[in-house]
């Protein structure tokens, strides 16, 4: 289903023109493979917001090859047409802050994204039963975003961003404002899910609980990344 | 695909419903405002209606008698009545003052009617209660809006009246309830000077050598017996015919009898286009003031909502949302806000519009044309709003 994961190439990135042109990024390399949990870190201003913006099909980069899942999204001048579908099939997201919609209850701000894709709504909401109950969320069901703990919200965070089943998932400082049990609670669902459903997911994090838990992580600075493996410390 | 309109509206219902209640009373005095042009225009044709004339014959080159006044001598209907498609001639009088009833005073329009058959032009076509007036002087019927009852003795200038018959919605032009009252009595109280105006009138007749010739001793007593008597009304309300037609005989009576006369359209186009056309004016201006007062809340409201959403409108977009889908829920949360407001003010409008002192008339096709324009006001209002959200991008929902 996910095919080959994310997939970059020489991916640039310049904000402005001429002598005040930033390189936000300068050719930057990385692949993730389905079911695998990357951490990307890196100081302020190293272009990871950057990087981000360009995987979620938010910004366009300036040159590079990009690849998703089995779909080819950049190729330097050439680009996907319809973005908004790409970043409703092929991309999950889940950031900092859940920002879960508060006017609905948990189970249709988890199934808010395959309605909008026009799967049925009671077709949508049980696809979101079945991911809040993987997540251990589902007793809270119909319960409303302010109801919840900070945890349970970015569980539900995670069941939106995974309820389309796309072969990628972005996830932007996902346990900063966790403690240290929730936060390697949440990196271990990431790990769960990514395998269970065989998505490749990508962690930009400052974090340093969280940090030994990945097998390989992509250091940016100034715009290039480094590859390193990780510890892989088992979560218990 | 749930509403996402209709989900924020039931998760935020207080500020809906509240806003909605204010909306909603702005609306109130806007369709009371156009249920008081209404309602004078309906008392204009009331007027007309309830006079049961085809034609009013005034002094020449005037407006009157309603909308200006109007003096002929109180024998020119007899020379009406042998014209041809004439079939009734009947004097009348119209003074507008202040009607004592017991402690109180009650603006009134008093009308005087001649005596004569049930039916007689300018008598009240309908009683609530009570009689016609029978005798020469001193009875009347009033209307119920001025507080009267059977019995219930008035004082018009020096003379006092008992209430006798009692209508409804027999109103002037500017909404005042009418008095009818005898002829006679009505021309008294239009022209008849205090005792100590005719006793100077006299003085001064009587010094006047034009007046109090020497060998003339009747003279001076016949100019005061003259000045002392009022021989004017100030219309002479005509029916015509069967098949008569009401141009032709209204140019006759111009051509040959030196009078102005005017056909029910031409009547109804000075009251409506002439009497009350300031007022119109003025409320028209008020009714423009409240639709953009009613836009500027709605404006504001949606605007400061959509503000309040904005971190959610950028993840709606970053997850996929369509911009159309976003649009309309901010245009479904106007129109609903609109619709909350209109059902409010219809209600306090039907509700408050009998309270008003002048008659307001509520009319379906206007509280019809009051939810269409309600309903683009917020369409309008909105797009401001949507504008903003239209604008947000995406990648505010990532952090950096």
């Amino acid at each position: 289903m996910a095919g080959n994961g994310i997939r970059i190439e020489g991916l640039k990135k310049r904000y402005g023109a001429g002598d005040t042109a930033v390189d936000a990024l300068k050719g930057v390399d990385m692949q993730v493979a389905p079911g695998e949990v990357v951490g990307l870190i890196g100081p302020s201003g190293s272009g990871k917001s950057t990087l981000l913006k360009c995987l979620g099909a938010v910004i366009d980069p300036t040159a590079g090859r990009m690849q998703l899942g089995d779909d080819l999204i950049y190729d330097n001048d050439w680009k996907v047409r319809d973005l908004r579908a790409l970043r409703r099939d092929k991309i999950g997201f889940v950031f900092q802050a859940p920002y879960l919609i508060p006017f609905l209850d948990v189970t249709d701000n988890v199934a808010l994204l395959p309605m909008l894709a026009g799967v049925p709504n009671r077709e949508a909401r049980a696809r979101a039963l079945d991911l809040l109950t993987a997540l251990d969320v589902q007793h809270r069901a119909r319960a409303m975003p302010s109801q919840l703990s900070g945890g349970e919200q970015q569980r539900v965070a995670i069941a939106r961003g995974l309820v389309n089943r796309p072969p990628v998932i972005l996830a932007d400082e996902p346990t900063a404002p966790l403690d240290s049990e929730r936060a390697l609670s949440v990196i271990r669902i990431l790990n769960d899910m990514a395998r269970r459903y065989d998505t490749a997911i990508i962690v930009v994090t400052h974090d340093e609980k969280i940090i030994p838990t990945f097998r390989r992580i992509y250091h940016i600075r100034d715009g290039l990344t480094h590859e390193e493996q990780g510890e892989g410390r088992e979560i218990g | 695909m749930i509403s996402l309109a209709g989900r924020d509206i039931l998760h935020a219902w207080g500020k809906f419903v509240f806003t909605g209640i204010g909306l909603g009373l702005l609306i109130g005095v806007t369709l009371i405002m156009a249920g008081v042009y209404r309602g004078m225009v309906d008392d204009g044709k009331a007027l007309l209606d309830n006079s049961g004339a085809d034609l009013w014959v005034v002094q020449q080159d005037t407006l009157g008698p309603y909308a200006e006044s109007s003096s002929l001598y109180d024998d020119v209907y007899r020379s009406l009545l042998a014209m041809p498609g004439i079939a009734q001639a009947a004097n009348v009088t119209y003074l507008t003052m202040q009607v004592r009833r017991g402690d109180t005073d009650v603006r009134a329009m008093v009308v005087g009617i001649v005596a004569g058959p049930p039916g007689t032009l300018g008598w009240p076509p309908h009683l609530v209660a009570g009689r016609q007036i029978t005798r020469g002087h001193y009875e009347a019927v009033a209307d119920i809006a001025t507080g009267a009852h059977l019995g219930d003795r008035l004082t018009i200038r020096r003379n006092q009246y008992t209430v006798v018959g009692l209508t409804r919605r027999m109103v002037s032009s500017g909404g005042d309830p009418m008095i009818f009252v005898p002829l006679r009595d009505a021309q008294d109280a239009q022209f008849l000077k205090d005792n100590d105006a005719i006793l100077q009138g006299r003085r001064r007749t009587e010094a006047n050598p034009a007046f109090n010739r020497p060998g003339v001793p009747d003279l001076v007593d016949a100019t005061i017996r003259a000045q002392g008597s009022n021989r004017f009304v100030n219309a002479v309300l005509v029916r015509l015919e069967p098949g008569s037609d009401p141009d032709a005989v209204a140019t006759d009576i111009r051509r040959w009898k030196k009078l102005t006369a005017y056909t029910r359209p031409a009547m109804e186009r000075i009251l409506v286009g002439k009497l009350i056309a300031t007022s119109a004016k003025q409320i028209g201006m008020f009714l423009a003031i409240l639709s953009l007062v009613s836009a500027a809340i709605v404006a504001f409201i949606i605007y400061t909502l959509t503000m309040d959403r904005i971190r959610e409108i950028a993840v709606l977009k970053l997850i996929g949302t369509r911009n159309t889908t976003i649009a309309g829920m901010i245009l479904q949360q106007a129109l609903a806000l609109g619709a909350i407001g209109f059902v409010v003010g219809k209600i306090s409008a039907t509700f408050s519009a009998p309270l008003f002192p002048k008659y307001v008339l509520l009319m379906p096709q206007d509280s019809i044309a009051g939810f269409g324009a309600v309903m683009v006001i917020c369409v309008l209002a909105s797009l401001v709003a949507i504008r903003v959200a239209l604008k947000v991008d995406p990648a505010e929902a990532i952090g950096g």
